[in-house]
């Protein structure tokens, strides 16, 4: 049998749409799934079912060759019985034990000995040293968080899922632990199944998403596909960011970082390593548009090119712009009539550094 | 001072604290995190001791563990002494009469332990009883000694359900409460005012142990 996990559930919650997820996805060794979706979509009850925390009505949960769930044959495994690492949002470390008690906590099968042994390894990687005897109170949101990790993946678990792993942190501590999170994953070969409502996070993590709303999953692919191509108006509303595209930093000076993309300059925010491979990312309100090459501003990006495609979009209008990549611009209708724009029309997009968000890739 | 019924008193109250410390525990346990709907039913019966006159209790309790009861008769076949007015059968009184006393606090502190906590507990592949006495127990310790000892110190005050079920003797059912009341039906008011300071005092003892340790208002009158 291949190495997937199937997910079909149906749950009812009263005063609220039911959660009826289908998903069916490839697991190879460090694949991260990405549940994506805004808040109450569903996604947290699909990974607590995952877990066997939650259970729905109807349906079936099978990983590789277990069946966890099948409510037509009866069989419910207790999460005891699924080895897997389950991540709570506020981390759910226990109050009563310290970190080394924590991280052991889930290790009673082994000796004595394998127990220390591995208590220590997991301290090692996750960089607990000099902590192993504090209580949790005592550490920092990312000690804790990493604590929560450790602790997940000490008994060695065939999945790991997490509930939104970053959200309880700071906005500086997040951006930092963000990386280290994905070469940990990396590092771990283990796959993993994540839940976000982040799209940065969602880039940064995943190596494939499902965009869930409303309790459906909607779009289920590569990130970067799904973000640019999505498959219909609610999951590029969720989306909301409609070019992302690889590119590689050059030059850093002040804070201000240029990529390379395809051979066109941008100029972003933030401090990132020469060299490194990033996401660029734009959204599409967050383009201006100028008919030719027009005064001094203040934005960063001034970018030459041609109207390749003109879709309707609501009140707006989404134009596609080759200007070395496809970059999606919105602009409202009465821009277009008076800037008389048309397929094959030459522009200026101009975006300021600000809004080209660059998400680490490693 | 009546030593002998000083001692009578806390050897009842330790051993029904014991008990309950076994029995409430699990029925707390349900009482908490079972999800059936009836639930409320049991909840209730647990409860009634703390309404019902101890005379009430003590009839029923008497009438079930009688000579002509299938519980009582049960009991003399395998033992071969009935339970009325001996100190089993106080014990067996005294433990159904604390019953709340004990539960209530324990299941108001299984209350308060996280629900996350217990699921991390089930993920790293602790079964539920495992959770139970790795994680559950030393979360809410102040819970459960408290439960411990207000049942103690209720029993050490019953009176009515004594009476009714132990009888009055001498050495084996006659309790402090009792004597105290002997003492002033025989006049014997100095007698009765020493046992009813002794009393006093313990009790006092034992609450201010209860607040100190819990820092709650709630302590001492079990809430739900």
């Amino acid at each position: 049998m291949a190495a997937e996990i199937a997910i079909d559930i149906t749950k009812t919650f009263s005063g609220r749409a039911p959660i009826s997820a289908m998903m069916r996805y490839p697991l190879q060794q460090a694949t991260s799934l990405v549940l994506f979706g805004p808040s109450g979509s569903g996604k947290t009850t699909v990974l607590r079912s995952i877990a066997g925390l939650e259970w729905p009505e109807r349906g079936s949960i099978r990983f590789i060759s277990r069946t966890w769930l099948d409510t037509q044959a009866g069989i419910r495994v207790a999460p005891q019985h699924r080895q897997i690492g389950y991540m709570a949002q506020d981390y759910a470390l226990f109050p009563t034990h310290t970190v080394a008690g924590n991280i052991a906590y889930g290790l009673g099968a082994l000796s004595f000995a394998e127990r220390q042994k591995r208590v220590d390894e997991v301290v090692e990687l996750f960089q607990l040293r000099g902590l192993e005897a504090a209580k949790p109170r005592e550490l920092s949101g990312g000690q804790q968080q990493r604590v929560a990790l450790a602790r997940a993946v000490a008994p060695r678990p065939q999945l790991l899922l997490l509930d939104e792993p970053l959200s309880a942190l700071d906005v500086p501590t997040r951006m930092q632990l963000r990386s280290e999170l994905r070469r940990l994953l990396k590092h771990l070969a283990l796959p993993s199944i994540i839940v976000t409502h982040d799209w940065a996070e969602t880039l940064s993590l995943g190596d494939m998403v499902a965009v869930m709303h409303e309790g459906q999953v909607l779009q289920l692919g590569v990130p970067q596909d799904v973000f640019c191509r999505p498959v219909n108006a609610a999951v590029a509303q969720i989306v909301g960011v409609e070019t992302v595209i690889e590119g590689h930093v050059i030059e850093q000076a002040d804070g201000v970082a240029t990529v390379r993309v395809n051979g066109t300059l941008l100029k972003g925010l933030g401090v990132h390593e020469i060299g490194s491979p990033v996401f660029v990312c734009i959204r599409g309100e967050d383009v201006v548009l100028e008919q030719g090459g027009t005064g001094l501003t203040s934005a960063r990006n001034h970018l030459n090119g041609k109207v390749s495609e003109i879709v309707p979009h609501g009140v707006m209008v989404q134009m596609k712009i080759d200007c070395g990549f496809p970059l999606v611009a919105l602009v409202t209708r009465g821009a277009q009539e008076e800037l008389k724009i048309e397929r094959g029309s030459s522009v200026v997009a101009v975006i300021k550094a600000g809004a080209v968000h660059l998400v680490p890739r490693t | 001072m009546n030593w002998t019924a000083i001692w009578v008193t806390c050897k009842l109250a330790s051993l029904t604290s014991m008990a309950l410390l076994v029995i409430g525990l699990p029925i707390a346990y349900w009482l908490t995190f079972s999800k059936w709907r009836w639930k409320f039913l049991v909840e209730s019966i647990v409860a009634l001791p703390l309404v019902l006159p101890p005379t009430v209790l003590g009839f029923y309790i008497l009438v079930a563990i009688g000579p002509h009861s299938p519980l009582g008769r049960f009991y003399s076949d395998i033992v071969g002494q009935t339970l009325p007015f001996s100190f089993q059968g106080l014990l067996v009184a005294s433990i159904l009469y604390s019953l709340p006393f004990a539960v209530q606090p324990f299941a108001t502190a299984f209350e308060q332990v996280d629900r996350k906590l217990i699921e991390a507990s089930w993920t790293l592949g602790l079964s539920k009883t495992k959770t139970f006495f790795k994680l559950i127990v030393p979360l809410s310790a102040a819970g459960l000694i408290t439960g411990a000892v207000l049942s103690f110190a209720h029993t050490l005050g019953e009176f009515g359900v004594v009476l009714m079920v132990g009888g009055n003797i001498e050495g084996v059912t006659r309790t402090v409460s009792i004597d105290i009341y002997d003492d002033v039906q025989a006049l014997n008011y100095s007698g009765a005012a020493n046992t009813a300071l002794f009393l006093l005092i313990v009790s006092y003892a034992v609450l201010l142990f209860i607040y100190a340790m819990n820092r709650k208002v709630w302590a001492v009158w079990p809430q739900k």
